[in-house]
């Protein structure tokens, strides 16, 4: 497997501040890398340092075998990026603009076909100023692609999106991995991590955390499933590795149908939190999903 | 959905490279060809953009004349001791205003703009190269003057009994003069923008531009002007192109009320290309695409 981008010992400060404090990652080819991580943890600056549009303060940054700080046009050629939000050149249309972008590489994708890629294709005289969030934040990403990039930086790309434009968005990214791209995604949506990542990076206070793919992250395949359940006016939970078992043992005693039952493992979400919590406390035990709840808890 | 694939990509920018040179940093520049064709999209886009701001349009092109119909009808007849009307040394100076307006006060807006709004970081994470974008605006500032210029004289031609050369040369004086002019002074702007560090800070350039519309003679004959004062405006630009204008819209007899006594095109020209090239030099050490409040 190649690898599209490695990360050793990867540091940034801002004053005496440190915003990336030793960051290691591997991301290979054809892979949908999700990094994860609150506001302020430093994902922008990372990706920022690997678009090559920052500097760094130390460690060693190989993406498509370029060091990013002595990147030329030939690099740039290879790589897609879509920033955080931005309202630029509102005077063009969405079909202009995908052109103008497309020409500054030297081969690139069909305009038309890029555009309708993104779902935009009735939207391609359109001035760009006119688009709604979705619509632009689609704009953003094929101004990303026009130019078949191998790896592709997109940052927190579906921030104020609906959730049907979510979907059709992910189905997007889901059909350029199809097509070999490498994706870094940055994300605040857990389900969109999930959705879409084949390994997420959780990265909190400079530091990455954990990475694993996201139905191992932070030990979630193995752990306890929570079996909740109405019993005497009372909302009852228990925590059990034999969830089938548990269930069988109350269905006997119910008799039958089991009174508002649910089985649910840890969300990425809970996990997620987990891991930052416990980042912030600066213990792991004293995350606030480890502590034993009393039966009853609403969860 | 058909994406290209990765390995074509690699294989064709391989190809392109060449005939690139390469900086210090080891970092290949992209070979002329490629900054040229690039340059032509970007003038094409920023021409466009230009016509689409409707607002500034009015503004940009009713400056020049409602300047020109003022100072017609306040200052009239011959400048004394010479065969030229009040009106052709404005309209001269006219355009030296627009090409101030157009380079360094809307340029330096527009840039400081695009790094506010994170439109250069995004072209800067395309494989557009730097000058590509610096042709694009100079182009623009070039479209918008000749554009500016050819209404103004209409106007002047038909209410102010402006008369135009009807020979080639002083044509041919003019299109190399507007060029050079407009090149020395948009790279100057694109220097500029880098003081305009927040979206309402453009009042930083106001002054300085102010100043130089005067000690350059846009709005006062510049034989006139106090000689110390003249020496410093012979430092920038904007001096030598109006007074390539009047040597081309003056009768040549104007030429003695000139400082030199002459229309010194040869010194104008040196002028002017030694100001594109330190604007350039000062472009490509300074500019920044990146927004003071962006990290």
């Amino acid at each position: 497997m190649t690898t599209a981008l490695r990360v050793k010992g990867l540091r940034k400060n801002y004053g005496d501040a440190a915003a990336l404090d030793g960051v290691d990652l591997d991301v290979a080819a054809g892979e949908i890398f999700a990094l994860l991580g609150p506001n302020g943890a430093g994902k922008s600056t990372a990706v920022e340092i690997l678009e090559g549009l920052r500097s760094r303060d130390g460690g060693e940054v190989s993406v498509l075998g370029v060091d990013p700080a002595a990147a030329d046009y030939r690099w740039r050629a290879r790589i897609g990026v879509v920033l955080q939000e931005a309202r630029d050149f509102t005077m063009l249309r969405v079909g202009e603009a995908v052109r103008q972008f497309g020409a500054y590489y030297p081969t690139h994708r069909d305009p038309d076909e890029v555009i309708a890629a993104v779902g935009l294709t009735e939207q391609t005289r359109t001035l760009t100023s006119r688009l709604s969030g979705g619509q632009r934040r689609r704009l953003d990403v094929a101004l990303g692609i026009v130019g078949g990039p191998e790896l592709l930086f997109l940052d927190e790309p579906t921030t104020g999106f609906d959730p049907a434009a979510r979907r059709q968005f992910w189905e997007m990214i889901r059909s350029l991995r199809t097509a070999g791209t490498t994706i870094l995604l940055t994300t605040h949506y857990l389900d969109e991590a999930e959705a879409l990542a084949d390994r997420v990076g959780v990265l909190a206070k400079g530091r990455l955390v954990e990475v694993a793919s996201p139905e191992r992250l932070g030990g979630r395949d193995h752990a306890q499933a929570i079996v909740t359940w109405d019993e005497d006016g009372r909302r009852c939970e228990e925590r059990t590795a034999e969830p089938t078992r548990f269930i069988a043992e109350l269905s006997t005693l119910f008799r039958g149908e089991i009174p508002g039952l649910s089985v649910v493992r840890p969300s990425l979400e809970d996990i997620y939190l987990g891991l930052i919590g416990s980042q912030e406390t600066g213990s792991p035990e004293a995350g606030p999903q480890e502590t034993a709840k009393p039966e009853g808890s609403a969860r | 959905m058909s994406a290209m694939t990765s390995g074509q990509t690699v294989e064709t920018v391989g190809a392109v490279t060449g005939t690139g040179t390469t900086d210090d940093a080891g970092r290949q520049r992209a070979p002329w060809s490629e900054v040229w064709r690039i340059g032509r999209v970007r003038m094409r886009v920023e021409v466009l953009q230009l016509t689409r701001n409707t607002g500034l349009l009015i503004y940009t092109f009713a400056l020049p004349v409602v300047m020109l119909l003022l100072f017609g009808s306040i200052f009239r007849g011959k400048i004394a001791g010479t065969d030229a009307t009040y009106q052709q040394v404005y309209a001269t100076g006219m355009i030296g205003m627009c090409v101030i307006n157009g380079a360094l006060q809307n340029l330096a807006y527009q840039v400081a703009t695009e790094r506010h709004t994170r439109a250069l970081k995004r072209l800067r994470s395309t494989p557009m190269p730097a000058v590509s974008y610096f042709l694009g605006k100079v182009a623009s500032v070039l479209a918008a003057t000749l554009a500016q210029v050819a209404v103004m004289l209409t106007v002047g031609v038909a209410v102010m009994g402006l008369r135009l050369p009807t020979s080639p040369g002083p044509w041919l004086t003019f299109t190399w003069v507007l060029l050079l002019g407009c090149t020395a002074c948009s790279l100057l702007g694109i220097g500029l923008s880098g003081l305009i560090r927040s979206e309402n800070g453009s009042a930083v350039v106001w002054l300085p531009i102010m100043v130089l519309q005067f000690i350059s003679g846009v709005f006062i004959v510049f034989s006139t002007l106090p000689k110390p004062v003249q020496e410093i405006g012979a430092v920038f630009p904007v001096k030598w192109l109006c007074q390539g204008m009047r040597s081309v819209f003056l009768p040549d007899s104007f030429k003695y009320s000139e400082p030199a006594g002459s229309w010194e095109h040869g010194r104008l020209a040196l002028v002017l290309t030694a100001w594109c090239v330190v604007g350039l030099v000062m472009c490509l050490k300074t500019f920044t695409w990146r927004g003071r409040d962006d990290g």
